[in-house]
């Protein structure tokens, strides 16, 4: 698969989309690494599938349901509107939660792991204590989901204040406030990890900060808090 | 031929059939060894120490359909774990004197759940999933089963549509069941999320296919679809169903 360089942050928002019939559709954004990148911490084969199959998955199928919202709208008919928002929830959602969680993500040898060194690591020290006491703390917290979901590591933009939260299925964090900017999210969907790990998710929360992009948590953060 | 969408939590039982001696011959008879079945009240009881029981076949025995892996970590560790952790949580309280069933109700407690419950119905959940599965599974049911579905679906293609349906479309980690309705006595087709089952609904399960991750995830991938139609056409064991359906209606009857 291409590499491309990392897309800057004020590309993060604009999706890449084509148009059909005038409604702005979805296509899978390119990974900035290989594959194989994040090994030993996540395979090749995960990656490939969580990429290829599961994000491509919630792509195709939050165009279906835009396209068929669309339709609905046109015609007025509310109740089949109603009825789609889950399937837009979910597989939007998805979309959305991946895209943020590639990039999230890094080969060690392009800093991937590396503490993050300016404002954002001086904040986690300042709330959390330290570093080692974030994780702990997300570790716990992303074994507790239930079921699937996120762990986020999140900026409430109006409070300008580091935030540890968890979603539930593909639900995205504004679901958990308007104000969250997520800067690192976790995926402890079982696909995520289970053909590396199998059931046990400690081992996958443990392993996967050696390859997290504070690079890039570092510039949402300092954009939200100048 | 109703679909519903369990993810909001209602229990429809009564405190009264909670504890009713009709409850505990219901809960009896979903489970093929005897399992002891105490009520509160009833004092110098032996302590209700849950078990990892094993499906009813090796764990190789449903292969090529499931593999010896797949059940090697889904009983041997999913399922072991969820009973582990579930006994370390009862100990001691007055959980660790009910049954598996009365455990789940309790700690579901009317929608305002305990800790103990999605343990406790995740061991209730596997061990009925092993038992909803046999070597040699598949074909189609018969005699009265055949009878109410034609009935309730219009055909056994029908159920098999709508039971392919929900177990696709539970979205996240959950259950796809075939039950019967209590009330309406009615077959009806669920799904549920995470580890919520037709117990805490009123509903009689006669079937379940496990739709976490986990489930399929070393077999299949992410091919869910491959997975489900898998379950029904190979390994689906329509006489546990058929059984079931027995007890569920002895178990009205009884009433």
């Amino acid at each position: 698969m291409a590499l491309r360089a990392l897309t800057n942050v004020k590309t993060l928002g604009r999706l890449r989309h084509q148009q059909i019939r005038g409604l702005q559709t979805f296509t899978l954004p390119d990974l900035s690494y290989d594959y194989g990148a994040l090994e030993p911490a996540i395979s090749g084969e995960i990656m490939q599938l969580h990429h290829q199959k599961h994000h491509q998955t919630y792509i195709t199928n939050y165009n279906k349901a835009l396209e068929q919202l669309d339709d609905a709208i046109a015609k007025g008919d509310a109740s089949t509107a109603v009825k789609l928002q889950s399937a837009i929830n979910f597989n939007g959602g998805g979309h959305v939660n991946h895209s943020i969680f590639w990039k999230n993500l890094a080969p060690t040898r392009e800093g991937g792991g590396e503490p993050p060194h300016g404002s954002l690591g001086w904040a986690i020290d300042q709330h959390f204590g330290s570093m080692e006491k974030l994780v702990a703390k997300m570790n716990a917290e992303g074994a507790a989901v239930q079921g699937s979901g996120w762990v986020w590591l999140a900026v409430d933009k109006e409070l300008k204040r580091l935030v540890v939260e968890t979603t539930a299925n593909q639900d995205p964090l504004v679901t958990k406030g308007a104000s969250l900017v997520p800067l690192v999210g976790i995926d402890v969907w079982e696909h995520a990890y289970y053909l590396q790990y199998k059931n046990v998710r400690p081992d996958y929360l443990k392993n996967i900060w050696k390859v997290i992009n504070w690079k890039y948590a570092s510039e949402v953060y300092e954009k939200e808090c100048p | 031929m109703v679909m519903a969408s369990v993810t909001t939590i209602a229990s429809h039982l009564t405190s009264t059939f909670l504890y009713a001696p009709e409850f505990c011959r219901l809960s009896q008879s979903l489970h093929t060894s005897q399992r002891p079945c105490t009520r509160k009240s009833v004092s110098g009881t032996i302590s209700a120490n849950i078990d990892l029981k094993p499906p009813p076949y090796a764990l190789d025995a449903l292969e090529p359909h499931m593999s010896k892996e797949t059940l090697e970590y889904h009983w041997g560790k999913h399922h072991r774990g969820y009973v582990n952790n579930l006994n370390k949580q009862i100990e001691g309280t007055e959980l660790d004197k009910m049954s598996l069933e009365s455990i789940i109700l309790a700690s579901h407690n009317k929608g305002d759940i305990l800790p103990a419950f999605n343990n406790a119905a995740q061991v209730w959940n596997h061990e009925f999933f092993w038992e909803s599965m046999k070597p040699g599974g598949g074909g189609k049911p018969s005699g009265e089963l055949l009878e109410l579905i034609n009935r309730d679906f219009g055909s056994f293609e029908a159920l098999i549509q709508e039971f392919k349906l929900a177990a696709t479309t539970q979205f996240g980690s959950g259950w796809a069941w075939l039950v019967y309705d209590l009330e309406d006595k009615k077959l009806v087709v669920l799904k549920s999320s995470n580890a919520i089952n037709p117990l805490v609904l009123g509903s009689y399960p006669l079937l379940t296919l496990d739709v976490w991750e986990h489930a399929y995830y070393l077999d299949f991938k992410n091919l869910r679809p491959d997975y489900i139609s898998t379950f029904l056409d190979k390994l689906v064991s329509w006489d546990a169903v058929s059984s079931r359906l027995e007890a569920a209606k002895v178990s009205i009857e009884g009433k």
